[in-house]
Formats: structure tokens, sequence, C-alpha cells
């Protein structure tokens, strides 16, 4: 799902670069105002989760593979705003390291991965969570269904941008089934991954969840006991 | 303790994904992926031009230099989680301060510079 440099013209390229930027200052300002200590090191690890896990490409059909975007995953573990920056940080590292990605679409990367698919799956997740039953298996269902959902919404974020601004003479009708439909594969792959991720977090420190707070009790600091020291 | 505990969480995921990392990203699918897929069939592909840092020592993951491929990949994706998580550190730390300094709530520990 990354777009290389050239796919989409330089105008809306730099459009989205603006959108981009625009975007993640939003999530940087949310999350200073809302983050807590700990998850500093959370999100550090869940973006290097998300990096590790884009390279592991499955295949899905003849002759094409899929990998993980991360967007649910991410926005569930660590809250929208934390997550979407991980997954914004990842396309970064890669497109100025590791060539994937690139340098003037990254802005298109980041608008369909970490915004679309993230802050737009993190909203899916929540409408989900909402239908569903208030269990640790509804968060993890949620979250599995939300990430496949995520998916598609991506790649018709990738649509729009090529019928705003791509090359070629190609059918818009027929980009946009060939994305929905490989992707609608693809999303099953990520909807596994996340639910099995965010399941075995659930598993082991459901405390550390975003997605999964109103289910454990809050711990009772404060006036029942003594402040000691200070 | 929860700290603690919380450290404990943080290095154990990163020695996971560093496995994940080393050991399982040279048996990923070399097929295109769904959107280069798509440009192939739809007859667009040729519009991309090559990456404006093609030539850097990690381009494609793989590490310049190592002509085993599997370990090339290997390498490079330790290489880029070690770069992810570090530089995500920073990033997350400097969000954390920030709320520290100016939040009504946070602990604090940030530096008071007066």
């Amino acid at each position: 799902m990354h777009i290389p440099d050239g796919f989409i013209n330089t105008g809306v390229a730099m459009a989205a670069n603006v959108v981009a930027v625009g975007g993640v200052g939003v999530c940087m300002k949310k999350a200073a105002d809302t983050m807590e200590d700990r998850q500093a090191p959370l999100a550090g690890l869940v973006a290097a989760f998300v990096f590790a896990v884009q390279m592991l490409n499955f295949p899905v059909a003849a002759g094409t593979s899929g990998h993980l975007l991360g967007g649910v995953l991410a926005t569930v573990l660590v809250g929208p705003w934390l997550g979407a920056i991980c997954v914004a940080l990842v396309l970064l590292v890669q497109a100025l390291f590791f060539a994937d990605g690139g340098l003037s679409a990254l802005g298109l990367n980041v608008v369909n991965m970490a915004l679309i698919g993230g802050l737009g799956g993190y909203v899916v997740f929540l409408a989900l969570r909402g239908v569903l039953p208030k269990t640790k298996s509804g968060v993890v269902l949620a979250s599995a269904i939300a990430a496949g959902i995520s998916v598609v919404l991506a790649s018709i974020g990738f649509w729009a941008e090529y019928a705003l601004g791509g090359a070629g003479e190609v059918s818009l009708r027929a980009v946009f089934a060939a994305m929905v439909g490989v992707h609608a594969l693809i999303g099953i792959g990520e909807g596994i991954i996340t639910g099995l991720t965010v399941g075995a977090v659930m598993a082991v420190r459901p405390d550390l969840v975003h997605g999964a707070r109103d289910l454990t009790p809050k711990l009772e600091v404060g006036p029942a006991r003594p402040a000691v020291g200070g | 303790m929860d700290r603690k505990n919380l450290w404990l969480f943080v290095i154990g995921g990163l020695i996971v994904v560093l496995g994940l990392a080393f050991f399982a990203s040279p048996y990923a699918s070399s097929s295109p992926d769904g959107l280069e897929k798509v440009s192939i069939d739809e007859g667009f592909d040729a519009t991309a031009e090559e990456h404006a840092l093609a030539e850097s020592p990690l381009a494609d993951y793989g590490v310049e230099g190592v002509d085993d491929e599997g370990l090339s990949t290997g390498l490079a994706g330790v290489i880029g989680v070690a770069i992810t998580f570090g530089v995500g550190m920073i990033l997350f730390g400097a969000l954390r301060a920030v709320r520290s300094r100016r939040g009504p709530d946070g602990p604090a520990e940030a530096p008071t510079s007066s």
C-alpha cells in the first residue's frame, strides 16, 4: 500500500503533505494533552512492532501479497493520537531508510495509513465497541473487524487520490474495484493479526490496552491512603 | 513495582519484535503487494519513479554488502526496529515532557527553568 513517487501528480501529493503535517500535528498536540507517563515506552514498542510486522508480507491471492498496516492495532493499544503517530513514524523511517514509499508521496501514505487507517479505523472500532459485549472478547473482536475495514478504507483513500491526480489513462471504476477487492482480502489478514495481538496483550496486561480501559477498574489512588513524602 | 512491570513488558515485547524482524522477515512473501498488483493489472505501474534514496545502504530492506539474502533482510529488520524504537522513544518522551510541563495534573518531574 506504500505509494511510490510518480503514481499521483505533484499537486495532489503536496496537498496530501500539507494534510499529513497538519493531521500529525493535531495528533501530537492531543497526545501531549492526554497521554499517560507509561504510554511513552509503550508507543515506542508499538511503533517498533508495526515496523517489524509490516515486513512480513503474507500471500493473499495468486501472485499477490499483503502486509499489516497497523492503524487499528496501534490506536487500540495506545489510543488514537499516539497510535496514528506510531504509524506515521513507521512510514517516515521506511521512506527515509528503506526506500519504501516515495519521499514526496510520504504525505499520501500518512493520510491513507495513519489518518484514514489509524484514526478512521479507531472510529470504526469505537462504533463496534458500542454494539458488541463489554468483555475482553468484545474488544478483541471489535479490533479485528475494525482492522479489516480500515485496510479497505485506506485503499479507498488511495483511489480518491488517484482519481484526483493519478497518472495515466486508467478507468477509475476498474481501479476502485481492483483496490477494494484485493484489500478486502488483505483486510482479513490485518484483522487476524490485529485480533491475535490485541488478544495477547489483553491476556498479559489488559490494563495497557487503551481501547479496553473501560473494562479495568481504576486503581484507587488518593484519599484512601494518606500521601507519603512530597 | 508497576513501573518495573511496565519495563518488563516493554523489554519482553522488544525481544519478540526483534525476533520477528530477524527470524521471520526472510520468509515473507516477495510477491507484489495489493497496490503494486493493482498498478500492474491496470497498467499504471510504469508511472512509478525510482525512489530518490534507492541507493541508500538499507534500500529495499537489505543491508548493503551482506550477500546472504536472508541474513541481509533479517539484519535490515533489526536495524529498522532499532531506529523506529529509538526515534519513537525520543519523540514520545518529548511529548510526555511537554505534557508534564504544562499539564495541570502532570507530575513535577519536568525541569523548571527559572
